[in-house]
């Protein structure tokens, strides 16, 4: 059981006020709060351990190597991985996402050549893709979404077909809350021939992750999701495809020898991590990952449901408010995304800010969601581990707040 | 409750709220001399503008568009006032609405009702919203400057 009472205690940054206000802090889709254990995992490398890693004779160079990997040892046991060589660390799922699009992409995407996304990614898996697309003359395909904003399966097992060579999906969307079958679209990409991708941004912060079971090739995630540091991203790759793989960018670290005209490259996992890494951040990032997992991600994962499942009840009776995506909080995420009609979201979320209560407004990222739904923005709940029935309370005031300020109207403008 | 509700009297003041209610001006001219658009990439408003410029006048002026309440209460305040006022006038006041908007002056009479923009200025996130027809106007007027 999950004891937000408890696990504030351990974040700081919550015991301030905002505008008068307890803060109450519904923007964990965009980034989490960080615990103490993170803090101080960061200021005790600096103090105690700092030194470039690999290659280093002396004794702080050892320690900085061996904090340094033991935390791709502890991703793996995070993912259920087997092997944690299978680990990049990068930037961001960003970066990761462009790795592979770059890495594996250009050598084996060819004019012609399907690439397989949906209308509810972030633009951090659009994008790479349409560059992919452009340098190669692949054609890219979007599978759409159900009027109860889940994806098409139907559409998805269509579009993949013998042209496909790579599918892209995002495991958890970050505006419906939706959780995709990520493991059956694997199963139609393999029948296929094709490569899977999956954008675990969301999911690997709130959901449990057996990486084996997924039956991906590839999974990328981010730290500061996940109560970890800004500027780590995860890139999982199944087994052997990361040897096949040019390198994505060039530098030390990830050579083996280096000649005037040509290097070779050093083993996976470095080949892949050209120049001094986020050493302390990914330090720091093993303390998020104790944190997560001495709570156990079963248990995060009911506690951010039950929390839902308490939101989509509060907000579902207040005048004027429509939820998207699915119906059942089993079915998705702890991610509520919601239109007033009488306010746009950034009036919305301007009066939360007044009430202490952090929520998101805009495209989150996701321009074709958006399109899809017919709005050009929308408000964003998101919960963690620290957020309580409380803080849903506290953000169903301050919408029936936005009500009274924006009701009183006899008409309204088209918006 | 022991924590008294929080006020938003000086943003959403009345004359904004009416504004976004019950927009003015709002549509497309017949003849416009000049059509002008802005978006603001990040919330993903949208304000379009058409001028009827002649005789150093903004004969007609209307807009549309959509967004929050701040950017579109703006463009329908700013073409209530720039109805029918000479160039001059016309970036007189857009001058005054900036200054307020960009670097908390103290606004006038002269800007009517946009004065109740005030508010805004200290919101630095939202001042964009309210700015967002004013840059497109200033584009409207330099094309009109530049075609005469």
């Amino acid at each position: 059981m999950i004891n937000p009472r408890e696990i504030r205690k351990d974040f700081p940054i919550l015991e301030q006020q905002v505008n008068g206000r307890p803060l109450v802090y519904l923007d964990n889709a965009a980034t989490t709060q960080k615990p103490r254990q993170v803090i101080e995992a960061l200021v005790r490398y600096y103090e105690t351990s700092n030194a470039n890693i690999h290659r280093g004779i002396h004794t702080l160079a050892v320690r900085a190597t061996e904090q340094y990997e033991a935390v791709r040892g502890k991703t793996a046991v995070f993912l259920k991985a087997s092997h944690a060589e299978d680990i990049v660390f990068t930037r961001n799922t960003t970066e990761a996402l462009n790795l592979v699009a770059r890495a594996w992409g250009d050598a084996n995407v060819h004019e012609g050549d399907e690439i397989v996304l949906t209308l509810m990614e972030h633009h951090s898996n659009i994008v790479p893709w349409q560059q992919l697309a452009r340098r190669t003359g692949a054609v890219l395909r979007y599978a759409g979404i159900t009027p109860e904003g889940k994806l098409d399966l139907d559409e998805v097992r269509g579009m993949i077909g013998p042209r496909t060579k790579v599918v892209s999906v995002v495991h958890m969307s970050n505006v419906l809350g939706t959780i995709n079958p990520v493991a059956e679209i694997g199963e139609m990409a393999r029948k296929a021939g094709a490569l899977m991708v999956v954008d675990g941004a969301q999911s690997a912060p709130h959901l449990p992750v057996d990486i084996e079971a997924l039956g991906c090739d590839f999974f990328a995630f981010s730290a500061h999701k996940m109560l970890g540091p800004t500027g780590v991203g995860v890139l999982w790759a199944r087994r052997g495809l990361l040897e096949t793989m040019e390198p994505f960018l060039g530098g030390g670290d990830m050579i083996a020898l280096v000649r005037q005209d040509e290097s070779t490259w050093a083993d996976v996992p470095h080949k892949f991590e050209a120049g001094t890494p986020n050493i302390a951040d990914v330090i720091a990032f093993g303390a998020a990952l104790d944190y997560l997992g001495n709570l156990g991600m079963g248990a995060v994962r009911a506690h951010e449901m039950a929390l839902t499942a308490y939101a989509m009840e509060q907000l579902s009776s207040i005048e004027g408010l429509k939820m998207h995506g699915p119906e059942r909080a089993d079915e998705r995420g702890g991610v509520v995304s919601f239109a007033m009609n009488l306010a746009h979201p950034h009036d919305i979320a301007t009066i939360a800010d007044g009430h202490g209560v952090a929520i998101r407004a805009g495209h989150h990222c996701a321009q074709l969601l958006m399109r899809h739904l017919g709005v050009a923005a929308t408000s964003r709940a998101s919960f963690s581990i620290y957020n309580d029935k409380d803080d849903i309370e506290a953000l169903a005031e301050a919408l029936e707040h936005v009500n009274r300020v924006f009701g009183d109207g006899s008409s309204r403008a088209a918006i | 409750m022991a924590v008294a509700e929080p006020q938003f009297d000086d943003l959403y003041r009345e004359i904004i709220l009416d504004h976004y209610r019950r927009p003015r001006n709002r549509g497309e001219l017949a003849a416009p001399s000049q059509r002008v658009e802005g978006v603001n990439p990040v919330c993903g408003d949208e304000i379009h503008l058409d001028l009827e410029i002649g005789d150093n006048t903004i004969r007609d002026v209307s807009y549309w568009g959509h967004g929050c309440s701040i950017s579109q209460s703006s463009a329908s305040m700013l073409t209530e006032r720039l109805k029918g006022c000479s160039i001059e006038e016309a970036e007189r006041v857009m001058g005054k609405v900036r200054a307020m908007l960009i670097d908390g002056a103290t606004p006038d009479d002269e800007i009517g009702d946009l004065q109740a923009l005030e508010g805004v200025a200290r919101l630095p996130v939202r001042v964009k919203c309210a700015l967002l027809c004013w840059n497109v106007l200033k584009e409207g007027l330099q094309q009109a400057t530049t075609a005469a």
